[in-house]
Formats: structure tokens, sequence, C-alpha cells
């Protein structure tokens, strides 16, 4: 069983789901990509499903949540020391969203902590495999829940992503991901890490499936003044005959593996087969996006994480003798290295003398990158690009090199700063046997459109 | 202060501003649902977990604080911005939860204005508003030997922040801007005002020059003042120790310092030097604030009479300023008196202000009760009854006493407590010649013909007594000396 339909059409009743569910997510256990299972609540929610004292759309369908999303069963750690015992007092409107219509969490997945990687590597519990080569590394940050899709443990699985946080580990793993629009669903009850570009998305294995689970979390939350209302249930624009698809030129060139560009052109023959027009484009500006990325992102992390200071609630040193001890040795020991790499950036480029040099410059940029997407979208449905420079990397490689691990974000932040939907989804597989995705990317709001071509691709595969 | 300074405090001027924060009175927090009256609570009752930074919590604004800050626009004379925003302010303290402060950095909601603050000399001064902005309160410490309590019931409540342009040159000044400034906000409905519970605090920042240099001098700040009298006199005192720091060959030294209500002295608290790097930046939770036009003009009718507006209104009724200046001092005196005046004569407004003048106590200075119930008409009969006669002015005073309480009518009061006099001629003429046919009047009478005019209140004295003590006075010294010419 793999799909969401393929679950509640297999005659299982919701006990039995999540039972699976939870044998096969231990058995599986090796890939270190559950950081806690919620077997007590889950097995609970579904007595109630079976009893019929529950229903919905999803009922008795088994997913899993990252471990930054506020939900019940289990603390909230964001995979850090600093959220360790941290057990939330709510959960997160996407999660109380799934709830309410049947659909059971069996577990939190592993992260980079506090969301902050492109591997997984930076969890405060060990790295996450990735599902096709146990020495790679699953990306990130959302890697936990791109590999426990991958695997078959359950239909869906949740993410968010704030620069390619779903699409690059969907893309490692070899299944569908998606970051919508900005806006679309709550942010409320998601440990928020770049207040400006977090998402809430998901990985499916396919496209319809997306669509479905989307549909559910999608729309307006008063507790999240960011929300648009709902645009999921306007009336569904079936894909155009031919849509026009520019082919991002800079994301084809130099430093792109040429087995990752092989299966972006054959994606895209397989959209011209299926009567598209697919034609190259330039974005000029797209080379400057990690620069930009990597300095109001940093700024948003650093006013972020400032309220885990050891007082309220959290991680607190004991050895402190001051208030100063306590807020530095709390936070030297609750935070990664990476956490404390991107709250020094953050602070370093809001300080005063810097904040007009470095922030303001980069959100300057980062109007001119969004005017150039208006431009393109003028003339193209949508784009096509990759979605990462390489596939999958080896566990390691890259962990004592950050600014190479930050250069693999080239493809996806783009998206992200503009706020626009982009979806992860299978291309093809490297000569190592290594799934490589493609990246669609499309104007605000356009997010069916997208996975409604990548769900006609999948037919014709 | 008018009074001479001795040297050398005469060769020198002072320069004052001062940023006030005031509290919103609406029911709920400026980004959250918890109740915003957190007066006398227990520690912590009063927070959900917006309050308490918990991960994944967001700010929702609160129309109503965005409502108050367009009133409180109007009450400053200042334009409002139609689009404005938020921006955190960033620091590490216990009672900051989030480890920022939501303010109004870059866009505040409120533009320049201005207000002109009467001064006990009957001039008045006017003061520039730089800017108003919207911010969220923090909580509150409570430091204990070798440990410190926090409590975040007021953490999120909604203020305003009004920055002052550099405008005031006398601890008069600075209090009469301070006072006018509360008096404001409360008739504009956008604060409670209530200062015992720290509804309106003042910072204010104070330099001093000579009067002929051309730059303002290094500025000291002494913060969270909570009282128009400490607002006068830590300005005096801060006046004197600069000029005294200066006079000495001392320099003075840019910092914030605190100030010590029993001692009346300022203490320093940090200097420049720990000033801290707030890393201001846009609150990218919260969409920008856009009103239009027309949304501004439809809140700001519904702003009731200003302070200013009763001023003007008053001119016609040549109140002395002490007069209006206590009338102010409560909304609720201030509405009658003009409604009063808008549908009896002035003649009757003049009057009822004068009775509440009278009847409000210096300690009323800080008013928060509003005495809604009170309406015009039995006021109107009372001042009647006075111009007719039927009351003398002693005893006008003691129904209208008996008025701001009872829900009786004035003549009802009146009646009940046997105040109303007797002024008919006829009848009094009869109780005169009583008196003066009386054989123990004859000396009096004597020694009013031979000048001694003081004698005459033995008669009247008389008179009051024959009546039972309701024979007009006046009427009675009328026709007495009638008689005695």
């Amino acid at each position: 069983m793999k799909t969401i339909t393929e679950y509640l059409q297999s005659g299982l009743s919701a006990t039995e789901m999540v039972k699976q569910a939870l044998a096969r997510a231990k058995q599986v256990a090796d890939y270190n990509s559950f950081l806690s299972l919620t077997e007590e609540r889950a097995l609970k929610r579904a007595a109630q499903i079976d009893s019929g004292e529950i229903s919905g759309k999803l009922a008795g369908v088994p997913f899993v949540v990252k471990d930054n999303m506020l939900a019940f069963g289990a603390p909230t750690t964001a995979a850090s020391v600093m959220l360790k015992d941290f057990h939330a007092p709510l959960q997160a409107t996407a999660v109380e969203k799934l709830e309410a219509e049947g659909a059971i969490c069996i577990g939190k997945s592993n992260l980079d902590a506090f969301a902050h990687g492109g591997s997984t590597e930076n969890s405060a519990y060990g790295v996450t495999k990735n599902a096709h080569d146990t020495k790679r590394v699953a990306g990130g940050s959302s890697g936990g829940s791109a590999v426990i899709t991958a695997l078959d443990v359950v239909p869906f699985a949740l993410g968010t992503d704030t620069g390619g946080s779903i699409r690059q580990p969907a893309s490692f793993n070899g299944v569908v991901g998606i970051k919508p629009t900005y806006g679309t669903v709550s942010r409320y009850g998601v440990v928020a890490m770049a207040s400006s570009t977090d998402t809430i998305g998901c990985f499916t294995h396919t496209a319809a499936d997306a669509d479905v689970v989307m549909g559910i979390m999608a729309g307006r939350d008063a507790n999240d003044m960011t929300t648009l209302p709902n645009f999921w249930n306007e009336k569904s624009n079936s894909v155009k005959k031919s849509l026009q698809i520019g082919l991002i030129k800079e994301t084809m060139g130099d430093g792109i593996d040429t087995e990752v560009q092989a299966a972006v052109y054959e994606y895209a023959e397989r959209l011209k087969g299926a009567g598209h027009t697919v034609r190259e484009v330039s974005m000029p500006t797209i080379s400057y996006s990690l620069g930009m990325y990597y300095v109001i992102v940093p700024a948003e992390i650093s006013s972020n994480l400032a309220r885990y200071d050891g007082v309220r609630y959290g991680y607190r040193s004991q050895n402190a003798t001051s208030l100063e001890e306590l807020y530095g040795q709390s936070r030297d020991q609750g935070f990664e290295m990476e956490n404390k790499r991107r709250i020094m950036i953050g602070s370093f480029v809001l300080s005063s003398g810097f904040f007009d040099a470095y922030y303001q410059q980069a959100q300057k940029a980062r109007a001119l990158l969004c005017s150039e997407f208006d431009e393109l979208f003028a003339s193209y449905d949508l784009l096509l690009s990759p979605v990462s420079p390489t596939p999958a990397f080896a566990i390691g490689q890259k962990t004592n090199d950050p600014i190479q691990m930050y250069k693999a974000d080239i493809m996806t932040v783009p998206a992200s700063l503009a706020g626009l939907p982009a979806v992860s989804v299978p291309a093809g597989v490297s000569s190592t046997g290594l799934p490589v995705g493609a990246q669609l990317i499309g104007p605000q709001k356009s997010d069916r459109l997208l996975l409604r071509l990548a769900a006609q691709l999948e037919k014709g595969a | 202060m008018t009074q001479q300074l001795p040297h050398p405090y005469s060769q020198y001027k002072m320069t004052i501003g001062i940023e006030c924060h005031v509290q919103l009175a609406t029911r709920t927090k400026l980004f959250s649902a918890a109740d915003n009256d957190a007066r006398e609570a227990t520690p912590n009752s009063k927070i959900v977990p917006i309050d308490f930074g918990l991960p994944g919590m967001l700010p929702v604004l609160n129309r109503r604080a965005v409502e108050l800050a367009v009133k409180a626009a109007k009450a400053l004379n200042a334009d409002v911005a139609l689009e404005s925003r938020f921006d955190r302010k960033h620091y590490f303290y216990p009672d900051l939860p989030k480890g920022y402060q939501i303010s109004q950095m870059y866009q505040p909601i409120i533009l320049a204005g201005y207000l002109d603050a009467p001064l006990e000399s009957g001039e008045t001064v006017r003061v520039r508003i730089h800017h108003a902005h919207l911010e969220e309160d923090a909580g509150k410490l409570t430091h204990k030997d070798g440990y410190s309590l926090v409590d975040l019931n007021r953490a999120g409540t909604p203020l305003i922040e009004i920055v002052s342009e550099p405008d005031i040159h006398s601890a008069s000044a600075a209090k009469a801007y301070a006072s006018e400034l509360h008096k404001l906000m409360i008739y504009a409905g956008v604060s409670r005002g209530d200062l015992y519970h720290g509804n309106m605090r003042f910072d204010v920042n104070i330099s001093v020059a000579k009067h002929e240099a051309k730059a303002l001098g290094t500025r000291a700040e002494v913060k969270n003042l909570n009282s128009f009298k400490s607002v006068e006199k830590a300005a005096e005192y801060e006046f004197k120790r600069q000029v005294d720091l200066l006079e000495s060959g001392g320099r003075v030294v840019q910092e914030t310092r605190g100030w010590d209500d029993t001692k009346l002295i300022t203490i320093s608290q940090r200097s420049k030097e720990d000033a801290q790097d707030y890393r201001y930046m846009p609150d990218a939770d919260i969409p920008p604030i856009r009103l239009t036009s027309e949304q501004v003009n439809e809140i700001q009718a519904n702003v009731p009479m200003l302070p200013f507006e009763y001023r003007n209104s008053w001119k016609e009724l040549e109140l002395d300023i002490s007069v209006i200046e206590a009338l102010l001092s409560n909304q609720s005196y201030a509405k009658l008196v003009d409604e009063i005046k808008q549908t009896s004569t002035n003649a009757h407004a003049r009057r009822v202000a004068h009775w509440f003048a009278s009847a409000i106590r210096p300690e009323d200075d800080v008013t928060v009760q509003q005495l809604s119930a009170l309406k015009p008409a039995g006021f109107i009969e009372l001042a009647d009854m006075v111009e007719a006669d039927e009351l003398s002015s002693t005893a006008a005073k003691e129904v209208f006493s008996e008025l701001l309480v009872s829900d009786h009518t004035a003549r009802e009061i009146a009646e009940q407590r046997n105040l109303i006099q007797n002024s008919d001629e006829d009848e009094i003429a009869t109780i005169v010649d009583a008196v003066l046919s009386d054989p123990a009047s004859a000396r009096s009478i004597e020694d009013i013909k031979a000048g001694k005019d003081k004698a005459i209140g033995y008669l009247v004295g008389q008179i009051m007594k024959l009546s039972a003590g309701k024979a007009n006075p006046a009427l009675a010294q009328k026709l007495l000396r009638e008689r005695l010419r």
C-alpha cells in the first residue's frame, strides 16, 4: 500500500492500518527517521474511528508530522536539546485539520534541529539515512518525513519548507514534495524558523495525494494573520492542453551534476510529449538568491529563536550563576552548531551599522527577484528547474563546509523568497540508483495547477 | 515654576522632551485574546500561550487597539498613517517572553501633531508631537533576595508611545504637558488613565544649556515616572543637578536615571556605553495596517468632545482658569456643564460650573470614575431655584452635593431638607417690623444710625430666627435698610 486511496480502499480497520504503520516504523528504525512514535494516542484515535466516533475524508489513514510542529502524543523537540522535553499544550492548525478528517498521527519525524540544514545531519538525535542508500543523507531539513514516505511507512508525511526543506529531501528520496504558496497553510503551532518564508507542505507518492492533503490543510486561520483565504476549493483549473513552460537556463549549467541535468531534460521531453511547450528562459537574478536568502533567513532566525532563553520552558543550564550566564549557557548547550551559526549571522546583519548594508540590501534584491518571476509568468505558465545540484550526497561529506551545504539550496531558495508554490517530482534515477527530482515553480496560488500537471505526467510514466 | 531662581541657575535654560507610554483601554491584549485588565490579578493569571512566547505562537493584531490609536491621533491633532507596520525590538530580559518587543520603529501609525498645554498662569505652551506608535508592554519582575519573580500579566498589553519634540522649557510646563496628555487620552476614550496602576508612564529627557548656547546640552533620561508631580519634581531636580554639575566643572553623562519618589531624587541606572543594539527588523508575522481616509474619519467621528474643545466652548462663560481645569479633571462634569450651556443659559452653566469646581477635591486629580448617570435637568432646576431666590447659596451647595448621589429632583431635596427660603416681601416685611419694634433691638438700631453698619448683623439674625431660617437674608437686609434710612 502506497497511496491514500489504497489505504482507504484496503478494507482494513483504522486500528489495523495504524498497527501496520507502527510495525513498519519499527522495522525501519535503522534509518533513524523517527524521533518518537505516538503509539498510545494513535491507537486510541484508531479505536475512536473504528467505533464511528470520529469520521472524515482520511478516516484511519496514518501519517507522520515533522517534529517542529506542535502535536500531542510525544514531545515536540524540533530535533533539539533545547526542546527535548517540550510537551505542547495545543496542536498546530495543520495537524488539527488533518485529525478533524480522521487522519491519525503515528509519530514524529527527524529533522535538522529547528529545521536549519539541508541533510538532517544537524539533528541533536542523529542523522537520518537516505531511503535508497543508507550511506547517504536523507536531505533536509524534513529528511525524516521524506524517508518515512519513501519507505512506505505511511501514505503521507508533513514537512516544512523555508528554503527547500521539503523539495530537496523529496528529490533525494524519490517522492513528491510540495512547498505551497506562502500563506496557504497556517503556521500556527509550527516552530518558527523564518517567518517570511516558512511554509507547511507534505510528502506523498502521488501528486493526487498531495492535492488531497493540501486541500485539507489549506485556508485562512484566525491564528495566523498571513494565511490566505482558501484557494484550494476554488473552481479547479484543469490543465490546459498546452502549457508554456520555461526551463530556467541558469539552473542547468556549470556546477550542476550532469545526471541531474539529464533527468530534468528527460522530464522536459515528457512534458513536450504531453503536448506542452518547453523553452529555455533566463533569470539572471537567480544567482544572487542564495546571498539574499542567507542574509534574510538568518536574520529572521536570530529573532525567532530569541525566545529560547531557558527562563520559562525548554532547556536550562544548571551551572549558571547570573542571568547572563543562564542565557549564554542555556543557549550554548541547547542549540546545535548550525543554529548558533545562523543566529550569529542573523544578529550581525541586523546590528546597528550593518542593517542597511545587508538586510535592507537583501530585501531590495528580493524585490528584484520577485519582479523577475512576475515578468516570466507574464509569458510562461510555469517554470522548470532541478531541485538540487546533485543527487543525495554522502553522510559527512559537507558537514565541515557550511558554504558547500548552503550552495546546495541554490535551486530551491528563489521560490521561497518569492513566496511561490513549487513541487518536487521524481524525474529520474542516477547511474548509482539514486533518485533525481525536477522542480515545477508556478505563480502565486497555482499550486493545484502544478500538482495536476505532475499527476498528468505520472499517468504517462 | 515662576519664582526667581538664584544664581547660577538663572543663566541656564532647560530643554525637555517627553516620551509617554499610554495603556490602551482594550478588552484584550495587543496580539492575544488574554484579558488586558491585570490590575490586582494573581501573577501569570492573565496570559495565553502567545503571551508566554511558546514555540509556534503568532501575534494576531487587536483591531480595537488600532481604532484607539486612530482616536488618539485626533486628540493629538495628528495625521494617521494610512499604512503602518510593526517591527521587532530585540533584547534579552526575563520580562520579555519572545526575546523581542513588537513595536513600530519605521512606520508608526500616528504622525506629527501637537497639543496646547494650559499653564497655571493662564498661558498655554504648545508642544509638538514627533510621532506616536503602537507597541506591546513587557511583563514585570519582582526582585527578591537571590532570585527574581516573573509576572507576565502585563506582557502584551497594548500601548501607544507618544514622543514629543523637545519643546518644553520648564518643570511646570512638563507637568502641564503630562496632565493635558492624560486628559486627552481619557477624553478620547483611548486609555482608562489609571496612573496608580501605571496606565500612563512618562520618560522625561532633559538637558541644560546656557541661554546663549546654540546647541543643546547632553541629556539624561529619567524613566518610568507615573504622576504629574513626579514629572515636575524630576525635571526640577535634574535641572539643578545638571547645572550644579556643570558649574562645578563636571559634565553631564548621557544616561538613563530612575526616580526615587520618597527622596525626590534621580539615580543613575545605566549609561550610554551600556546602550543595547536592539537589532530592529520588520515583523513578518503581521501584515501592514492599511486604513482608508474614510475608515479614519468614521472612527474619529466617534471621539467625544476633547478638553480643548470644551475650553473653546466655555470661553463665553468667562470662567476662571482654575475653575475650567478643575471641571476638566472629570469628564462627566465637563460634559454636564457643556450640556447645560447648550440647552440652558450661560448663567446657569456658569453657576453649575462653579458648584462642580468647588466640589472637586485636589485628590480627585486622578479621576477615573465616570459619573455618566448625571443628567443636566436636575442641575438646571437647581440653578433656576437659586435665580428665583428660592435657595440661598449655602443651601444650593447642600442640594448640589445631594443631587450628585440622589435620585430625587433638586426641589424634592430642597423641600425634604426644608431649605427653600421665603422671598415674599410682604411676609418678610411683617417680620422685619416685628423685629424693629422689639425693645431688644433698640441698641442695634441706634448703632446703625450712628454709622456702625456691622450692627445690622444682629437684626438680620433675629429675622432669620423668627422666620425659622427661611427668610431670604438679602431681602431682609434690603427691607431693614429701607426702614432705617
